[in-house]
């Protein structure tokens, strides 16, 4: 023997003795730095850099005509809130409110795939995720004809007196549910309720179904395991999904475009035609770095709480 | 260390050892395996079996020392460059190719173009003939265990590695698998260096056997030599059963040791005994379940003159079949165990008899009492 | 009652089906409207069948020019995004490197910032940099954020792989491009597939990005929106149509031959 060292330390669990789980051998130690490169440094120009960039144009002062200089004139930020809140705030609404309707209305369908489709599984899958490849603008307009003025769902909802309550709620207006709060928000809830499914079949999928057995066999009622097996371990799909549909509804102006009037405008509206009709460069940068900061935010806050951070 | 013929093909490993930050996964370590010989490293997971195996392979990079192939220093080659193969743990066979085309894998690497012969030959040697075209996960566990023996030994390496392959089959098949690969180490004569935790394994198949425990090697030569002449109570107690004694050395007559355990006397030889001996020094005595002879206390007359002898209490019998095996309660040790061949039964030998546990002195080994006693004891018996 | 309890033990089933008529509702409304035949200049109201539209989808000006550049750059955007994102995947999966945290944190923001942000603050830069907006801006952000779904596609892939099958591969003296073209490539290559599908499809019916990069580029999605403005011909519902048709066949079919090669292996 060689250069005998002292009596080896104790095996412990956290030894790295599984081959499976060592690094990679050292040739080649610059082999990812240049697998990173082109990627990184695509999304570092294009999305990082924008990001300064805008920072740097909601603190300008200036016109189109004259050009624009940094003056730190952060009454932009002030006078943008103080001007654009109730658009703030209907985002926030809408999409809470669409996200709560896509987890009930995802949820039973995604049940409903893991566990109770059997040979039907792909091909109910397959209609989730097919309308993806149809033109998302072109299936939002057809929301217009279902929705329409004296349209069977109008005068069914009407016939049943649902409209005297929501337009009650202030969700609709008379006979008319396009144009309204409630129609945008139906229209949030069908453009991203698959984001809603996805994560939540995935994370159910994940489920032994002798958890349910084992469950009913220790006296639980089918209401009960759910409530203490089945939605507890399906949470990462609960957070990752209301994650994926509440960002993008917050900063959609499409539905309430398409489907909305102007009283129904959310800030995705606001920063749209401050940018591109407007042409009020700082008021809608300052706009755009004000939903970024809430939302990540949020999120923070939101995957704190949840206690769920592996979500990529 | 064992070096029957200093051959071209012997594997040598000169100082070698892995340290992953202060953790030392295999110590300094000599070790030579001749050519043509069936090595098996032995131990429980952790004990840098499987490490020592991928340093060979060129899967490790060793923390110091040397890999030699016969004269060849290969210790900075890459695996690729290697004249070694080796048989995966859950064999690694690749899915998205078929058989035919796994096992002419190396072949292709190595540029050579007609392979078509030499794999049928193999996969015929394997018995695989029929299987040629489908693809790993269409076949059994035994099945695959074969395809990745042929994969491996197609290109004729110097040395097969195997690390655990036969671990995921069971009991039935393994006893299968292992007359098999023994017989393939035979046709072929090539090299085996086989990894495994499972010590019948390693005593069925092996020449040589090295039994390792926590990164160095605690014994090393051929199974019967291990069983019967342990060095170390990890060595006595990992392989198969020991009973233990701590005993106190009393007087030497000739070639024995006469020693006083538990108010009686017990002859040992000093050629099996690994431990130093003074008088009044402390040795532990092994002895073998199946070594042991149990008498009825009634019949104590009838035992020749000459065996070491306890008293004890049966505590527990459970037969199975070949034998009945007992736990005894006796005055030097209150967990005896004696295996006792169904020949002829004696029907007073129940729970609760009074017995005399008697052995031939030449049965008996000493080790160094400074030891763990209950090292090596498998808290799970692995299968 | 046996109604109720039979609502009760099928409430999930019932429940699930709702919801996915909800979803495929605005599909069959898109097909049938698509032989409609409107009076004015917008398809929301059914008149009469006809197979006009169907038997001249090309018949109103700038469709199916519109049609043809979305293809283009979601080809072009679907190769930049998957072979950057597989690159950045096995980075992740295979390699110790420097600030790994900020590496994800780079990766992952661009899935949790509304597209809305992304794409102002693009048109800013592009802006400042007095870039001309047009086909490769639009290419340009469309590879920024399918990127990042790439390599999470493919890195669900590459982390399920045995890392023992490389080994394996070098064992059989194949060097490390061998080891990569034969082995590593083709098993990640579902991963890779998924990520290039999922980039292809975000791309193609991307709008609020490409609305702010576009300059006076006209994409499929833009032309379906200003449409809307102006009127709606029923040749957006054909193109709808066939778009949904095609992918569903697409599925069937690989499904199908799926299916009948694991009958021949089962049989064989």
């Amino acid at each position: 023997m060689a250069t005998l060292t002292e009596a080896p330390p104790p095996l412990s669990p956290t030894a790295p003795t599984a081959p499976t789980a060592k690094p990679p051998r050292k040739r080649g130690r610059w082999t990812p730095y240049l697998l990173l490169l082109p990627g990184l440094l695509w999304l570092f120009v294009f999305f990082a850099l924008p990001m300064i960039y805008q920072a740097s144009t909601s603190v300008q002062t200036g016109s189109l005509e004259e050009g624009y200089k940094v003056t730190w004139h952060l009454a932009t930020y002030w006078d943008a809130l103080s001007e654009y809140w109730p658009q703030f705030l209907r985002s926030v609404l809408y999409a809470a409110a669409a996200t709560i309707l896509c987890l009930v209305l995802g949820y039973p369908l995604a049940y409903l795939i893991a566990f109770r489709a059997g040979r039907w599984r792909n091909l109910i899958m397959i209609l989730v995720i097919a309308p993806f490849f149809t033109s998302f603008l072109i299936r939002t307009l057809a929301w217009k004809t279902i929705l329409a003025d004296g349209g069977p769902v109008v005068g069914a909802l009407n016939t049943l007196h649902v409209l005297d309550v929501t337009s009650w709620l202030g969700w609709t207006a008379g006979d008319r549910v396009l144009a309204t709060p409630l129609a945008v928000v139906c229209g949030l809830t069908y453009n991203f309720l698959p984001f809603m499914i996805l994560p939540l079949y995935t994370s159910l999928e994940r489920i032994d179904g002798r958890l349910h057995e084992a469950a009913g066999d220790l006296y639980a009622r089918p209401v009960t395991t759910f409530r203490k097996v089945t939605f507890p371990l399906s949470m990462p799909g609960v957070v990752s999904g209301t994650l994926l549909t509440f960002i993008p509804a917050a900063g959609d102006y499409v539905n309430a475009e398409l489907l909305g009037s102007t009283d129904t405008r959310m800030i995705g509206n606001v920063i749209q035609t401050q940018f591109l009709r407007v042409l009020d460069y700082p008021t809608a940068a300052a706009l755009s770095f004000i939903l970024m900061a809430a939302i990540l935010l949020m999120v923070t806050l939101y995957i704190r709480r949840s206690g769920t951070e592996d979500l990529v | 260390m064992k070096t029957t013929n200093s051959g071209s093909g012997d594997v040598r490993l000169t100082g070698i050892s892995k340290t992953y930050g202060s953790f030392a996964a295999v110590q300094p370590l000599d070790l030579t395996v001749p050519q043509g010989s069936f090595f098996a490293l032995l131990g429980a997971s952790g004990c840098g079996k499987t490490t020592t195996l991928r340093m060979i392979a060129g899967l490790e990079e060793p923390s110091s020392g040397t890999v030699h192939l016969g004269d060849q220093d290969v210790t900075a080659l890459p695996p690729y460059k290697r004249p070694v193969n080796t048989v995966f743990q859950s064999y690694a066979l690749f899915p998205h190719l078929d058989i035919f085309e796994n096992v002419a894998f190396g072949l292709r690497r190595r540029g050579i173009k007609s392979v078509k012969k030499q794999v049928e030959d193999m996969l015929e040697l394997v018995q695989l003939g029929e299987q040629a075209r489908k693809k790993p996960h269409q076949l059994s566990g035994g099945q695959q265990q074969r395809v990745a023996v042929a994969r491996a030994l197609i290109n004729t390496p110097k040395v097969l590695l195997l690390d655990e392959p036969l671990g995921a089959l069971d009991l039935k098949l393994r006893r299968q698998m292992q007359l098999e690969l023994k017989r393939i180490q035979t046709e072929v004569g090539i090299t085996f260096v086989h990894v495994t935790h499972d010590q019948e394994e390693a005593m069925t198949m092996a020449d040589t056997v090295a039994v390792m425990n926590a990164g160095r090697v605690e014994q090393l030569g051929s199974p019967t030599d291990l069983y019967e002449n342990p060095n170390t109570t990890f060595v006595a107690n990992f392989l198969g059963t020991s009973n233990l004694i701590e005993a106190e050395v009393d007087t030497k007559s000739g070639d024995d040791i006469v020693l006083k355990a538990g108010g009686g006397k017990l002859v040992l030889p000093e050629s099996r005994c690994s431990a130093p001996t003074t008088a009044g020094g402390k040795v532990l005595v092994g002895v073998r379940p199946e070594k042991i002879s149990l008498t009825h206390a009634d019949a104590a007359g009838e035992i020749p003159e000459g065996r070491n002898r306890i008293t004890g209490r049966i505590a527990n019998s459970s037969f199975i079949g070949v034998s009945t095996q007992y736990v005894i309660d006796t005055s030097v040790c209150p967990e005896f165990e004696v295996y006792a061949q169904n020949i002829d039964r004696d029907a007073r030998l129940a729970p609760g008899a009074e017995v005399v546990l008697h052995w031939s002195p030449a049965h008996t080994f000493g080790l160094d009492a400074a030891q763990d006693i209950d090292a090596g004891i498998q808290e799970e018996a692995a299968l | 009652m046996p109604f109720v309890n039979w609502l009760k033990r099928h409430f999930v089933v019932i429940a699930g089906l709702l919801t996915l008529a909800y979803l495929l509702l605005p599909n069959v409304v898109v097909t049938v409207f698509s032989f409609n035949k409107p009076k004015g200049r917008f398809n929301y109201q059914w008149q009469q069948f006809s197979t006009d539209a169907w038997k001249d989808p090309c018949g109103v000006a700038g469709l199916c020019g519109s049609l043809s550049l979305s293809l283009q750059i979601a080809v072009w955007a679907t190769i930049g995004a998957t072979a950057l994102g597989t690159m950045i995947a096995f980075a992740l999966v295979r390699y110790r490197f420097r600030a790994r945290g900020a590496v994800n944190s780079l990766i992952f923001l661009p899935m949790a910032m509304p597209e809305v942000v992304m794409a102002a603050s693009l048109l800013t830069l592009f802006l400042n940099l007095g870039a001309q907006l047009g086909f490769w801006t639009i290419l340009i952000a469309h590879i920024m954020f399918c990127l990042s779904f790439v390599v999470t596609a493919v890195k669900a892939r590459v982390m399920s792989m045995d890392p023992r099958l490389e080994q394996a591969a070098q064992d059989l003296y194949a060097g490390p491009a061998q080891t990569f073209l034969r082995v590593t490539l083709p098993i990640a290559a579902p991963g890779i597939a998924a990520g290039a599908l999922l980039a292809f499809a975000l791309s193609f019916d991307d709008f609020i990005i490409t609305n702010f990069n576009a300059g006076s580029t006209v994409t499929f999605p833009m032309f379906v929106w200003g449409s809307a403005q102006r009127g709606t011909p029923v040749q957006i519902n054909v193109i709808g149509t066939a778009m949904f048709l095609i992918a569903v066949l697409f599925v069937l079919t690989s499904m199908v031959i799926g299916n009948r090669r694991n009958k021949q292996k089962a049989s064989s």
